[in-house]
């Protein structure tokens, strides 16, 4: 935005940063992306076109695309004029820190859905514990889980099958867990300062992230087209798309962060003492990992 | 730490001139102001609300709106005072106040923080033009309960969820600054356990701030999928459950209530050894009382479900942990009275708003034990009772907290005097007032007039009177408050840098207004010692 004049008189120096756009721009992009969402939305349920916020809803993301590129551009500029002090280094440390504690209780919500759906709410309904008395309501509903006999069937359709654990997700599973060994043998590399190791294990990660959300797609695929596992197949398929798809969304946003890194390695930012971008991005990484070992062991095999 | 880098282009330290200032400003005070305004402009808003509310209440029978649009009314008074009024007007005064107080710079990161301001102008337009759509704004209370949110609410209802998304996102970036500021920009030798108590309150509300925003994200995420993309988390006929709705929405809502009130007790905790020219009595235990309150917030949630079905050990167990947190908030009230024991107390603006906040907010912490009392709150539940146990908790206790922080403070921010006699003028119309419009809510609750309706059987006439006449009372004499924040910055006579004569954080060793940017380097050990607690 403006010049920058960094006076390095003392030791140690905390940058405060001119005025900045960016922020307001950011405003705006958000709020077209979400009124836009939200027309769109209530048209769809309306039957009734969506053109206009459809339009607002593109053109928002179009905003928040180019705010975000030269935001995070502005930022990396400043990195790499060294403005940035040690205490700036541990501000952004925190700042990353509770951005994925944020995210884990994100997470937090939908998990605890499934697990009071499953150990409460499912069994109450099925006339077992405490509040079966609930069984009223549907008097022939027997509790299983997965739950594929919903208690309205013409209402929500009960899937026909399941996800096999044992194939895809499985094989999903094998590809985020090296994945998360091949960016930490990246981070090991870049400390090293070897540096095409890092650029070779970096492409391997995102290769791998991927690879993963293909497979993703295509289990998503067999399950509307076969199993009559859909977002309206009752509970089971309330959570399993939400907890999935979410973490879909992450491990997406992930890879992106992770092909930005590969990027920046490749014009020769990052040195091996400082390098925090590369290790903000590795952390979320590891979390969307962590996040799919919980998945693979409370959705698709317990 | 050592100096700051100021990188204005003009090579200036001063603000950049014009609108611009305000809308791509990085400062912490300005960020602070914004936010402060913003939290008025909403107050004043929610506040017509209340008062649509209160006038429709005036007598039994329908006289001003239709109950649909009374539905409305009350969603959106809860709606914009909570995430409107309230809670910006803390992010405000923390904006404002714990950089000096700790010694910083500026907050951490300061784009984000401009960022985290703007979002919410935005957010709050979306929510308010719900009212003009089609098929009303939202209807189904504050709590906005499954189905009522979901099957049954209005088209409009789609946007309220965005809005609360955005809002959360405004929240959760404001949370992750306070915390990186409080950890990471104290001044050198400054110690956690030297902080003042404002801080250290808002380090615990920040967190506790990251931690359910994400959740009311979940659960708004979750009526969406319900609404337009046929799951069904919140409906039994797919194996689901509402009562799951409310179960997610109070793990965020009972955090949510300790995050608008933590901030108020380290404001008070900040006032009344001022004006009893004590230091604070049982600083370390005060740390820990709110700590212990915070990780209660956790484990209490379902004490709002008691009717709702749940298994006898939940309510047990939901039942003790909340009078538990008696226990904490009993130690707080007692060091505040204790520090004003044998202390040469004055009673300027602040003090009075300080005072009243002990008295009220412990008249609404006894409600609340009341209320925790399950097989009691079977009686008590979605009566006005509970309505004035919120409102004791919240007016008199967050608002006015927030009010002896404004006066507190004001003198600090603009470098001048507010006007004492009317500030005093607000502090007893706004006592009375309240107390007026909420004290007689206890007596209709527990005659068992039901809360969220536009009219009422014949016994409850008087009271309900009586609360709209206070509750006018109440409202108008806000004007004053306005009125005199006007007066003081332009024309009030200049402050000294100490204002007040009890007076010690970090703050009163800055001029009156402080400079643009605090410190240029970090403040020295004897400042410190000189500050501390």
């Amino acid at each position: 935005m403006s010049t920058q004049s960094h006076s390095s008189s003392e030791s140690q120096s905390y940058y405060v940063p001119s005025q900045s756009r960016w922020p307001l721009l950011a405003s705006i992009a958000l709020f077209l992306i979400a009124y836009g969402a939200g027309s769109l939305m209530n048209a769809m349920s309306a039957n009734s076109g969506g053109g206009v916020g459809l339009t607002l809803l593109l053109l928002g993301a179009l905003i928040m695309g180019l705010v975000l590129t030269g935001w995070f551009g502005h930022v990396i500029d400043e990195s790499q004029a060294g403005l940035y002090s040690d205490q700036m280094d541990r501000s952004f440390r925190w700042g990353m820190s509770w951005f994925i504690f944020s995210e884990v209780m994100f997470f937090a919500a939908f998990f605890g859905t499934l697990f009071y759906v499953r150990t409460l709410a499912v069994p109450w309904l099925g006339g077992e514990g405490e509040k079966g008395v609930s069984n009223m309501l549907w008097q022939n509903f027997e509790a299983t889980w997965p739950l594929m006999q919903t208690p309205d069937m013409e209402a929500f359709p009960g899937p026909e099958g399941l996800i096999d654990p044992w194939h895809l997700p499985l094989l999903n599973t094998l590809l985020l867990v090296s994945s998360s060994i091949t960016v930490t043998i990246a981070h090991k590399a870049l400390k090293q300062n070897r540096r095409p190791a890092v650029t070779l294990w970096l492409t391997i990660t995102v290769l791998l992230g991927a690879a993963f959300l293909v497979f993703q797609v295509m289990e998503y695929v067999e399950a509307y087209n076969e199993l009559g596992l859909t977002l309206q197949a009752g509970i089971y398929g309330a959570t399993f798309f939400i907890l999935t798809g979410f973490h879909g969304m992450h491990v997406t946003l992930g890879a992106f962060m992770l092909l930005i890194i590969l990027l920046r390695v490749m014009r020769g930012h990052f040195s091996p003492q400082s390098h925090f971008g590369f290790e903000a991005v590795c952390w979320y990484w590891h979390f969307v990992d962590v996040v799919w070992i919980g998945l693979f062991l409370f959705v698709y095999i317990l | 730490m050592a100096s700051v880098d100021q990188t204005m282009s003009d090579g200036h330290h001063g603000p950049a001139r014009g609108i611009t200032r305000w809308l791509y400003t990085t400062n912490h005070k300005d960020i602070g102001t914004l936010y402060l305004l913003f939290s008025l402009l909403m107050f004043f808003i929610g506040g017509c609300m209340a008062l649509t509310i209160r006038a429709e209440l005036f007598q039994p029978g329908l006289q001003m709106v239709m109950p649909e649009f009374f539905n409305q009314m009350t969603t959106m008074h809860g709606l914009i005072m909570v995430f409107g009024a309230v809670m910006p007007a803390f992010v405000g005064l923390a904006n404002w106040m714990i950089p000096i107080m700790v010694g910083a710079p500026d907050m951490a990161l300061p784009r984000m923080n401009n960022w985290s301001f703007w979002i919410l102008p935005f957010a709050f337009t979306m929510m308010l033009s719900t009212l003009l759509m089609e098929g009303g704004g939202p209807n189904f209370g504050w709590t906005f309960y499954a189905p009522l949110s979901t099957t049954y609410a209005p088209p409009s209802v789609t946007f309220f969820i965005f809005a609360v998304h955005m809002m959360g996102i405004s929240s959760i970036m404001g949370a992750i600054n306070v915390i990186a500021t409080i950890l990471n920009m104290r001044a050198p030798g400054m110690k956690l356990m030297q902080m003042p108590l404002f801080v250290w309150t808002w380090l615990i509300t920040a967190f506790l701030l990251i931690a359910v925003m994400p959740v009311l994200a979940g659960v708004v995420t979750m009526m969406l999928m319900d609404i337009h993309f046929g799951t069904s988390f919140f409906d039994a006929a797919g194996g689901g459950d509402p009562v799951l709705f409310q179960h997610v929405f109070w793990f965020f809502g009972h955090p949510e209530v300790y995050i608008m009130i933590l901030p108020a007790f380290g404001v008070v905790s900040e006032i009344i050894p001022t004006f009893a020219r004590k230091r604070l009595f049982g600083y370390a235990s005060m740390v820990y009382a709110t700590a212990s309150i915070a990780f209660l917030s956790f484990i209490v949630w379902a004490h709002h479900m008691f009717t709702v079905g749940m298994p006898l050990a939940g309510e047990l167990f939901f039942m003790f942990t909340t009078m538990l947190i008696a226990v904490p908030t009993g130690v707080k009230v007692f060091n505040w009275i204790a520090t004003m024991f044998r202390g040469s107390m004055t009673f300027e603006t602040p003090m009075l708003f300080a005072l009243a906040f002990v008295v009220l907010f412990t008249i609404g912490g006894f409600s609340g034990l009341m209320l925790s009392i399950a097989p009691a709150d079977f009686q008590y539940h979605d009566t006005y009772f509970v309505v004035a146990h919120f409102h004791y908790v919240l007016v008199p206790g967050s608002v006015f907290s927030i009010m002896a922080a404004a006066y507190y403070w004001l003198p600090k921010w603009t470098g001048h005097m507010y006007n004492e006699s009317m500030g005093k003028l607000h502090f007893w119309l706004s006592f009375i007032g309240v107390n007026i419009t909420f004290f007689p809510m206890h007596f209709l609750g527990l005659a068992g007039m039901p809360r969220r309706i536009p009219d009422y059987a014949l016994q409850f006439a008087d009271f309900n009177m009586v609360a709209t006449v206070g509750a006018f009372i109440f409202g108008f004499s806000q004007l004053l408050f306005v009125y005199n924040v006007v007066c003081c910055i332009r024309s009030g006579k200049q402050a000294t840098d100490e204002v007040w004569e009890g007076s010690r954080g970090l703050e009163w060793q800055l001029s009156s207004p402080p400079p643009y940017h605090s410190y240029s380097t970090p403040p020295t050990a004897e400042q410190l010692s000189k500050a501390s607690h």
